[in-house]
């Protein structure tokens, strides 16, 4: 089975959703990503128990920031999933795309970039 | 520990609104300990902060230095050559970390990141209590091992108020009535007699009410040698 998925997602692997940093997401905006999801396992199945809990929990605080900030907190999402589930993964890259092609370019952008 | 918690990201944007160039200085003591000031949280703000003039199309350029502590003159000394390089710097120490700076660095503007709130411990993971209120006399023996000063919201010497409801204090249903746990931990000892005397007035000239204070350990003053 071959999916594809938008070539608009760049995919960083990480050994467990435990390991996305609240840092990591804020970067992203930061250097000018108009969105960033997180795809975890589904809840109840980590491997390492809680670590699509807590990434759960650093995309809320993502979300938080940004809503204060001024900036649609649908930018920065969380998605569960099993590693099983190969067309959900597309649909949800299709998804997460079309959602922030209807939010537009971020607004953040560099007043001093070249 | 100190615990604070971090001002809101509108207040701190608005203190430097007029700055480019910012230090962020943060505090390994008690704040990195309560996650409101150490590295990890220094390099949260600068991130959203960066995020947040970017969008308002005013950049503005944070360099990040987590002091050993800042309640120390020998660290607060460590930042001398680089200080006067930022139009302002933000301390997410507690409020002893930006008085310390503004007292050492005359001509820099200091604001402080976090409202300093109590002294308290971690009752689990990302919950911290209040346990202290530095009296200058503790007397927690008496009670049982839990302080009624900094925990009874009346601060109440001889049992509790009126309104003390199942355990529940009558200020805020979200606070345990520690009048309340202090007399069934002495019931369940079998030691109410304990509670049963009734104490004096409390000096509070030891506390704030006395003003600021200072210790003093004679043997470890330079000065003196
Ligand atoms: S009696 Fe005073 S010093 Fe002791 S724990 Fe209570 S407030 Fe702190
Ligand atoms: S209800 Fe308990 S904790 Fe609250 S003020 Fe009265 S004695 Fe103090």
């Amino acid at each position: 089975m071959r999916l594809s998925y938008p070539a608009d997602v760049k995919i960083i692997q990480v050994p467990c959703t435990g390991r996305v940093d609240i840092l990591h997401l804020l970067n992203a905006i930061e250097d000018g990503a108009d969105g960033v999801y997180v795809a975890g396992c589904l809840e109840g199945e980590c491997h390492y128990l809680a670590g699509n809990l807590k990434a759960r929990k650093k995309v809320e605080y993502v979300k938080r920031t940004l809503t204060e900030i001024g900036i649609e907190p649908e930018r920065v999402e969380m998605y569960n999933l099993s590693s099983a589930q190969g067309a959900r993964f597309a649909e949800i890259a299709n998804e997460m795309v079309e959602k922030i092609k209807g939010l537009g370019p971020t607004p953040v952008k560099s007043n001093t970039a070249a | 520990m100190i615990v604070a918690d971090r001002k809101s990201l509108k207040e701190i944007l608005a203190m430097v609104e007029d700055d480019k160039k910012i230090l962020i200085a943060g505090c390994k003591g008690c704040v990195t300990v309560c996650n409101t000031g150490g590295l990890k949280e220094v390099e949260i703000l600068a991130s959203s902060m960066k995020i947040a003039r970017k969008k308002q199309g005013n950049d503005i350029d944070i360099d990040i230095n987590v002091l050993e502590r800042q309640c120390d003159t020998e660290y607060v000394a460590g930042i001398k050559d680089t200080v006067e390089d930022y139009d302002s710097v933000i301390s997410l120490a507690c409020g002893v970390g930006p008085q310390f700076l503004s007292e050492m660095y005359k001509d820099q503007t200091f604001y402080p990141g976090v409202n300093t709130t109590f002294f308290g411990g971690a009752t689990e993971h990302g919950v911290w209590e209040e346990r202290c209120a530095g009296c200058g006399t503790c007397g927690i023996h008496n009670f049982g091992g839990l302080c009624p000063i900094a925990r009874c919201a009346k601060s109440l010497m001889n049992g509790p108020c009126g309104g003390s409801s199942n355990g529940v204090c009558e200020v805020n249903k979200d606070i345990e009535c520690i009048w309340d746990s202090i007399v069934r931990k002495k019931m369940d000892a079998g030691k109410i007699e304990d509670l049963m005397g009734v104490k004096g007035i409390k000096n509070w000239k030891t506390a704030r009410d006395g003003g600021p204070r200072k210790s003093i350990r004679e043997e470890l003053v330079q000065g003196n040698i």
